[in-house]
């Protein structure tokens, strides 16, 4: 196919027995390139039943994608929203990249899924204007059906859908106002909500086939290491355990007919592990060569002005941020089938594609002949961008020659996860005679995720940086360098990524001018970002009108200038990644030496919203999240293993622990952006700089409880 | 292996385990009853709780050999058709995000109601506090309890 113009995305042709079925491009921001060949990955699916089924090439993991995305399509239908139904994509090679995450799956389809709503629209009204013999002027849509005012006529979209499929697809459609929305922008409730009440909702974890199996994985618990020899014969022995094998270099399956038993099956395999290169692996030590690397010379992020032209008062300090696990709630697996050179896959997963790519490469099949269904995701928030558990699933179905699901317990997840970079800043600035900052410098040192994944960036810069490392504010002069280093320890896209490290030395450091300024923190910020400009950072725009209205609403909704209750005191930043702007305020107390958090006021302009209630359940959500990657969230390695295994001593928070979390957004009809991530950067160094106006001590390294 | 009789969410099964094997297993491995979820396996993220007797119980610490004659409720047995007070007040505050928890969350919440009819902000706090969510639903969860206590429904 020859490369198609970005408007020429949608196709329309007869469903499969009758009715219309319109097709949709919808890019991903991460890997889509332009001049990609036109291929469809969503579909609009009306049959003569009345039903609007949206067919979303998108992983529901907690997010709202199964109720946020056919909201944005049918209000430019006119659909009425009882008649929709959401189905589940696996992958295709039909579809484009099918990808969920970098809080994209809104952002990156709100064009493409109005046009095909609007599209789908105009052809209903053409059929019922040639059906009815009437202008097409004079028929109107509404609330799923197609109305002939004058001669009081009705078609419901069903009744016209088979008509409809032989018309031309529109290639100009007039997009609705948003005075006039109906859908987008109301709290409609979410409708994967009953099933998760009931227990019917079904996750990858309650996925079964007939006569599947069950298995367990013993890996090596040093990163890198490899199996030296292993005894079999007690795991043998016990009841229900039907096959032990070597399954790759590192790793050795226990299959049997219960997961009990696979597990049984595993405590007593005998395995000695060489150990391999990473024998003495320490966090210290990672940490230690991070701080060395800081005085190499980075790669060139951002540069406004000429830092080293600037004289006057210095300032420095430096950040430190560990490894971080997701730990989703549901633990990792995957259920597979391999039947000869097929293969079928049940995985809960946000890259259904990746995975069967990855699976076809692992056991040696076609891509076409491996087959991706996606079920529900007890959580992803990064960890399931990778593949493992489904590949380590074909594995074993190939080993064993019939149908298996892989489970994880939770140990296995905390200590062969993914990680969320470690990373060590090193920031300095220099002030002018009034205490405003004349040069900004961040110096950021950490290893590169995409790199260790063997895609480095273009010029060694790790391109989420692209979207999580902006310096929202406007200075005189700024630099902000790369300084990548590598580390055996496995990495992994998290919730936020690089913003949290980003945001964390940036906005404490921030703070800590301000103070050295004798000014008021939320002054300071407004001061820099006083006059209305667009700051460009890579591909992306930043407004510091934009900025400046989330920082004063998270000002005005949590009393900043108002006194506060003896002993309690405020901290503030801001931050903006995934084009998403966010503010927050966090109130807290000092008890013993440890800050309790109160209250959280968090404000979010993330453009033209298309669920409140969905928009409310990401903020709130994120900021937990947040805190207790703040509080408390630390993997540590010794000897090579990971230490932490369970959420004893990598601990989330409970519901005695949170605070008031209130979440506000801005009305906004610009192009809607990203909720799931920008919520968490800037609350850690929001609870940093309460404590510093508690304590006057500052916090330079997370997490905050040590 | 071992045969045990369960009463679970008002039937007689009937099941063949390892009598060591946690309930959990046997609810979700041979019941099919799969609402209950696995989190953790040590007892610290309550994504397993399901009552017996009556009591929440975290089904991922406890040998089946253990509840064998007793009555067991897993979510699936909550209620008829999913209309539990607390599983209406969970539609009506949009509590799930991904889900996952909220089993284990009802069945806790449930437990606790069954005792404590009106519960302070501190019993609910002290009773949910067992069960994690990484989606951060708390909130929502208390708001749902408190639906619930004051006699609420459906929005």
């Amino acid at each position: 196919m020859s490369p198609v113009s970005r408007r020429d995305f949608i196709v329309a042709g007869a469903a499969a027995g009758a009715g219309l079925v319109i097709g949709v491009y919808l890019p991903h921001g991460r890997k889509h390139q332009a001049g990609d060949a036109f291929s469809p990955n969503a579909y609009l699916k009306i049959t003569p039943d009345n039903k609007v089924t949206v067919v979303v090439a998108r992983s529901e993991m907690g997010q709202g994608v199964h109720t946020s995305l056919p909201m944005i399509l049918a209000e430019e239908l006119e659909a009425d929203w009882k008649q929709i139904q959401i189905e589940q994509a696996g992958a295709s090679t039909l579809f484009g990249d099918q990808t969920t995450g970098g809080s994209a799956s809104v952002r990156t389809t709100w064009d493409p899924m109005r046009r095909a709503g609007a599209a789908a629209r105009e052809m209903l009204i053409s059929a019922a204007a040639l059906h009815w013999g009437v202008g097409r002027a004079s028929c109107k849509a509404e609330n799923g059906a197609i109305v002939h005012a004058t001669s009081s006529r009705r078609a419901t979209y069903g009744e016209l859908a088979t008509k409809a499929a032989t018309l031309p697809v529109p290639t100009d459609v007039v997009l609705k106002q948003a005075k006039d929305y109906k859908i987008v922008g109301k709290p409609l409730p979410r409708l994967d909500t009953p099933a998760k009440v009931n227990g019917s909702a079904e996750y990858g974890i309650d996925f079964r086939v007939p006569n599947m199996k069950y298995a367990l994985l013993a890996r090596c618990p040093v990163i890198g290491g490899k199996v030296a020899n292993f005894d079999d014969k007690e795991a043998k022995k016990v009841e229900g355990v039907s096959y032990v094998g070597k399954l790759t270099d590192s790793s050795i399956a226990v299959v049997a007919d219960s997961v009990w038993s696979a597990m049984e099956g595993r405590r007593v395999l005998q395995v000695t592990w060489d150990e391999g290169p990473n024998k003495d692996l320490n966090t210290a030590a990672i940490m230690q060569s991070m701080r060395e690397a800081a005085s190499k010379t980075g790669v060139p992020l951002y540069s406004v002005g000429d830092v080293k032209k600037v004289s006057g008062r210095r300032i420095e300090a430096a950040y430190e941020l560990p490894f971080m696990a997701h730990a989703p709630m549901e633990p990792g697996n995957a259920t597979a089938h391999v039947e000869g050179s097929k293969c079928e896959i049940w995985a809960p997963t946000q890259v259904p594609q990746d995975v069967r790519d990855s699976v076809a490469t692992a056991i040696g099949l076609d891509p076409d002949n491996v087959k991706v269904n996606v079920l529900l995701m007890g959580g992803g928030f990064g960890r399931r961008l990778e593949h493992d558990y489904a590949v380590e699933a074909a594995q074993v179905s190939k080993a064993i020659n019939g149908p298996v699901k892989v489970i994880w317990t939770r140990e296995d997840d905390m200590r062969n996860s993914t990680y969320r970079p470690a990373s060590y800043h090193k920031l300095s600035a220099v002030l002018d005679g009034q205490g405003w900052p004349a040069a900004f410098m961040h110096d950021l040192v950490a290893p590169s995720i995409s790199a260790q994944k063997g895609q480095p960036g273009e010029g060694g810069v790790d391109p989420d940086l692209k979207d999580e490392a902006a310096l929202v504010y406007s200075f005189p002069s700024a630099q902000l360098r790369y300084i990548q280093t590598e580390t055996p320890v496995p990495l992994g896209w998290m919730r936020s990524v690089y913003a949290l490290q980003v945001a964390f030395a940036n906005e404490c450091f921030i703070d800590e001018l301000a103070a050295a300024a004798g000014k008021d923190p939320l002054a300071y910020r407004m001061h820099l970002l006083a006059k209305d400009e667009d700051i460009k950072y890579f591909d992306a725009t930043w407004r510091t009108a934009r900025m400046r209205g989330v920082l004063q609403m998270a000002a005005d909704k949590a009393g900043w200038d108002k006194p506060l209750p003896a002993g309690h005191y405020h901290g503030i930043a801001c931050f903006g990644c995934f084009s998403t702007y966010a503010a927050q305020i966090v109130e807290l107390s000092m008890e013993q030496g440890q800050p309790r958090i109160h209250r959280v006021v968090a404000a979010v302009d993330c453009g033209q919203v298309i669920n409140p209630n969905i928009l409310q359940q990401q903020i709130q959500g994120g900021v937990i999240y947040g805190l207790a990657n703040a509080l408390r969230a630390k993997i540590t390695i010794e000897k090579g293993r990971v230490v932490q295994g369970n959420f004893d001593d990598y601990a989330p928070l409970r519901m005695n622990e949170i605070p008031v979390v209130e979440a506000y957004f801005v009305e906004s009809t610009e192009a809607p952006s990203g909720v799931g991530e920008p919520p968490l950067p800037p609350l850690a160094p929001a609870i940093c700089n309460a404590m510093y106006a508690a304590t006057k001590k500052r916090v330079r390294a997370l997490p905050i409880l040590g | 292996m071992a045969e045990i009789i369960l009463h679970v969410n008002g039937s007689e099964r009937k099941v063949r385990a390892l009598p060591e094997t946690p309930l959990l297993w046997v609810l979700r491995d041979i019941l099919q009853l799969t609402g209950t979820k696995f989190g953790c396996g040590a007892g610290l993220c309550g994504a397993c709780t399901v009552h017996v007797e009556g009591a929440a119980t975290r089904s991922c610490s406890t040998p089946v050999s253990q509840v064998a004659g007793k009555n067991i409720t897993t979510i699936e047995g909550l209620s008829a058709n999913g209309e539990h007070p607390l599983q209406v007040a969970w539609i009506a505050e949009e509590v799930p995000q991904c889900g996952y928890c909220q089993s284990g969350q009802i069945m806790a919440a449930a437990a606790l109601l069954a005792k404590t009819a009106h519960p302070t902000d501190e019993q609910i706090n002290s009773a949910m506090s067992a069960n994690l969510c990484r989606c951060g639903t708390y909130e929502r969860i208390r708001r749902a309890i408190q639906r619930v206590a004051q006699g609420g429904g459906a929005r």
